[in-house]
């Protein structure tokens, strides 16, 4: 009982650091439960501008660029209920709603997307599985941000689509493990739920 | 369900796809994989963690002056996008049946020689991706490989040199796999198959019919 009360102390601290940098996921629910259009501003005020960079480093004017960030927003409203943080920090979801926003634009393919659950995100995922994702993606990031430059600047060329580095494996020792357990048990979870 | 797969799509393949940097058709291979196999949908998943974290860092672009009330105009006019839902007796996965217009039935197959038949799927030209339906018992006659083939079973089951495969499973042929599927018996065996190397219909189709033209 004592260490397991301690152990939960622990996480609290850790979490509330984790949730200062990137807990978005409260401003994606007031999106769903209130169309909130103040949460909106906030998020957009915060990722908009990303997404517009990350665009234009992936080759787009600067006129595309804010075209496709504004649809990409525009998205994430739109899409606001299909949102599930036991499987993604907002970073990471939105990152997938400019990446498939990117082929759309840039490449002008078609961008076959996996079907999705039988079973929707739950209408209250687990608080310690959400945290559990924020914390972990932010030591994911702090190993990215630790990687020497070389490394680094292959993985960002592959990721901000630079066609010639397709070939990239992710044997880079990045702590991945972890997330993928995470998101396995969440999948398993709501595969459990449906049954 | 899930678990019986024992082929799975490469790293180098998930981490592509995460990063948005496939052709269409390998696109509808993964896509198609992770319908059926949650294993590799949450490595998917992970190696988009890291695409999250490099958008977070990736530095900002000052948005027009009117963008967020532009972005309220949009709003406005969109709708809310609907979950794909997994249709629990069909044979091909959504993606798929987004390309065929509708389940196995909707196939419009062109024979290829024994009973074999094919049908290829509208992609973009830099990797083409095609059904491959084999009359249960049936074999694929021999065919090498320019550049990688991807082959992953939707029904039934085949066997080669290599293994044998069921539903979800995919084989990674390259250049120097020189193989012969033969479907098991008791079913068709229906797979999807894509390939880098864009399809010559003039060199690639008589190399595919020849050996039975042989026998
Ligand atoms: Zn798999």
């Amino acid at each position: 009982m004592c260490k397991d009360a301690s152990e939960g102390k622990h996480l609290d601290r850790k979490q509330d650091g984790a949730r200062a940098e990137n807990d978005w996921s409260g401003h994606l629910g007031r999106i769903v439960e209130a169309q909130d259009r103040a949460a909106f501003a906030e998020l957009f005020a915060h990722f908009a501008p990303r997404v517009k960079s990350f665009l234009m480093r992936s080759g787009a004017s600067p006129t595309l660029a804010e075209d496709c960030a504004q649809e990409v927003m525009a998205t994430v409203w739109n899409k606001s209920h299909l949102y599930d943080p036991t499987r993604a920090t907002v970073s990471t979801w939105i990152f997938t709603i400019a990446r498939n926003r990117r082929i759309d634009a840039l490449r002008k393919d078609r961008r076959p997307e996996p079907e999705d659950l039988p079973w929707g995100p739950e209408p209250e995922p687990p608080v310690a599985d959400v945290m559990a994702m924020q914390q972990e993606t932010e030591m994911l990031r702090v190993a990215i941000r630790a990687l020497p430059d070389a490394q680094r600047e292959l993985i960002e060329q592959a990721y901000f689509g630079d066609l010639s580095h397709r070939e990239i494996a992710a044997r880079t020792g990045l702590p991945l493990g972890t997330i993928k357990s995470r998101i396995r048990l969440a999948l398993d979870r709501l595969r459990h739920a449906m049954k | 369900m899930t678990e019986t797969i024992k082929h799975h799509l490469t790293d180098t393949l998930l981490t592509a796809y995460a990063a948005g940097n496939l052709p269409e058709a390998f696109n509808l291979m993964v896509a198609t994989h992770l319908s059926l196999c949650d294993s590799c949908r949450a490595q998917a998943e992970a190696l988009e963690a890291v695409g999250g974290c490099l958008l977070a860092e990736c530095g900002t672009e000052a948005m027009a002056a009117d963008a967020l009330e532009a972005t309220f105009a949009r709003i406005s006019t969109g709708t809310a996008v609907p979950a794909r839902r997994r249709n629990a007796c069909s044979v091909l996965p959504q993606p798929l049946r987004d390309y065929v217009g509708g389940d196995v039935s909707a196939i419009r197959w062109k024979p290829v020689g024994m009973g074999v038949r094919q049908a290829i799927l509208p992609t973009s030209s830099a990797a083409s991706a095609r059904l491959l339906f084999i009359p249960a018992g049936a074999a694929v006659p021999d065919h090498g490989h320019r550049g990688v083939e991807l082959t992953m079973v939707l029904q039934g089951a085949f066997s080669d040199e290599v293994d044998r495969f069921t539903r979800g499973d995919v084989e990674v042929a390259d250049e120097e796999l020189e193989h012969m599927p033969v479907a098991d018996p008791g079913e068709d065996c229906i797979c999807l198959a894509v390939t880098d190397a864009p399809l010559r219909f003039n060199s690639w189709i008589p190399r595919l019919v020849q050996p039975f033209l042989r026998i």
